[in-house]
């Protein structure tokens, strides 16, 4: 019939509609099934992936708090390196604080800014840097990575007052930290936040760990903004 | 024309004489972006290559259903949830590779090689001829994902199939290093395009050569 025919190639917009709802919905359904098989081991991935990420950072320090529980989010603006939000995880041993690991960013790097994981022992000291984030040059910044070169292995055991403040930079600039050949902003971004997270953590350390079970206290506002020397 | 020759006309047009990369040159975000090693070469061809074969089979049997007016809509809702799908398997069981590969799994979406089958092919042919085609054009884009991303990681970093960890796991793997350090600029932006340069002229010149030796041997197949 060619009536019939017309209808068929010029169909109404409602059943363009209906067909296109059918699909979103057969389409939805099978994101959500996907979704619903692989959910619990997208979760446990993560988690993994945050112990294991951290675990460079904090060489051999002993913890034995669940890490999601003693998040701290530390929102912008801050005292920390980088402008955008740091994230702190504390850690504690039979309930006492045994040390922090602080997401920050460089902001200073040679494009954009360096996502750095910065393990600090409750005593100040420096227990290992590892960088999540970068877009550093590849073949020159990149080294800093710690699956290209060893440059950041040279933090583990520093503080504040290992070097002395005003030897924490790189050599170039007179102080104490190597830089890489041919790649010196990285590196001078990276010590300089580093150096920043001590002073921060100096200045505030009773009350990262006092903020304890109430997560994502913005430790900043009861601060005094004096984590500069 | 029967169906068997049809079929390996099918293979052969992905695999060589109609790639989407070396000759519809399309898809190139991806490609150029992170063919920075063989694993990142290899795990996005293999996302391709299983989002284009499902979209194609999907495509292809509800191509009843599909009508012209709404058919972009269609196959961009088929595409994405597929891509999501294949992002969600992807962090669950190579959680490193979707690290590695980042943004550009959900960009899938936007590969045009992918709706270009969809409205070229799927939507014209049978459920069965959809799928060799969208395996075949998959399997061409993949192999040229791990043939540039394994020269740039040759000449870029002096190694080969460093981090396969990413695939089955393990330790961080630093493949077969060959030399120390390599030559910069193939892992960098403009070596991509050197490398796609490079290998598209291969293509055309192996295809000349065959053209030439061609009188002694069929090689396109008649009709």
């Amino acid at each position: 019939m060619p009536d019939d025919t017309r209808k068929r190639r010029q169909p109404a917009a409602w059943r363009s509609g209906v067909t296109l709802a059918l699909l979103a919905a057969i389409c939805t359904a099978l994101v959500a099934i996907t979704w619903r098989l692989t959910g619990p081991r997208i979760e446990a991935n993560e988690k993994a992936y945050l112990t294991q990420s951290l675990r460079p950072a904090l060489a051999n320090v002993f913890y034995d708090n669940d890490l999601d529980e003693s998040t701290l989010l530390v929102p912008a603006p801050h005292d920390l390196p980088g402008t955008d939000d740091a994230v702190i995880y504390r850690l504690y041993a039979e309930n006492r604080p045994v040390g922090a690991v602080f997401v920050v960013s460089a902001r200073d790097g040679y494009s954009g800014p360096i996502r750095l994981l910065i393990g600090i022992e409750y005593s100040g000291q420096v227990t290992g840097v590892q960088v999540l984030e970068h877009r550093e040059t590849p073949g020159l910044g990149d080294r800093i990575e710690s699956s290209k070169s060893d440059w950041l292995l040279q933090f583990a055991g520093a503080s504040l007052d290992k070097p002395a403040l005003n030897r924490w930079a790189i050599r170039r600039d007179g102080g104490d930290f190597d830089q890489l050949t041919g790649a010196s902003v990285t590196p001078r971004a990276v010590v300089r936040a580093v150096k920043d997270t001590l002073v921060y953590f100096a200045a505030n350390r009773d009350a990262v760990f006092a903020a304890r079970g109430d997560d994502n206290a913005a430790v900043n506002e009861d601060q005094p903004a004096d984590s500069q020397e | 024309m029967n169906s068997g020759s049809n079929t390996l006309r099918l293979c052969k047009d992905g695999l060589w004489d109609d790639n989407p990369g070396l000759v519809q040159l399309l898809g190139l975000c991806p490609l150029l972006a992170v063919t920075t090693s063989l694993v990142n070469g290899l795990g996005l061809g293999l996302a391709t290559l299983f989002v284009l074969t499902c979209s194609n089979a999907l495509v292809s049997a509800t191509r009843r259903f599909i009508h012209s007016e709404i058919r972009i809509p269609m196959y961009v809702l088929i595409i994405a949830s597929l891509v999501t799908c294949i992002e969600l398997i992807f962090q669950a069981y190579f959680p490193a590779l979707d690290r590695s590969l980042g943004i550009f799994i959900p960009l899938i979406v936007t590969n045009c090689a992918i709706v270009a089958r969809a409205e070229v092919f799927a939507s014209r042919n049978a459920i069965m001829p959809s799928i060799v085609d969208g395996a075949s054009m998959g399997v061409g884009f993949a192999l040229l994902l791990c043939a540039i991303g394994a020269f740039r990681e040759l000449v870029g970093q002096g190694s080969i199939l460093a981090r396969m960890d990413m695939f089955i796991g393990g330790e961080p793997l630093r493949g077969l290093v060959l030399a120390d350090g390599g030559f910069l600029l193939a892992i960098l932006p403009p070596g991509a395009f050197f490398s796609l340069a490079l290998a598209v002229a291969l293509k055309n010149a192996l295809d000349q050569r065959r053209t030439r030796l061609g009188g002694a041997i069929a090689l396109r197949q008649p009709g």
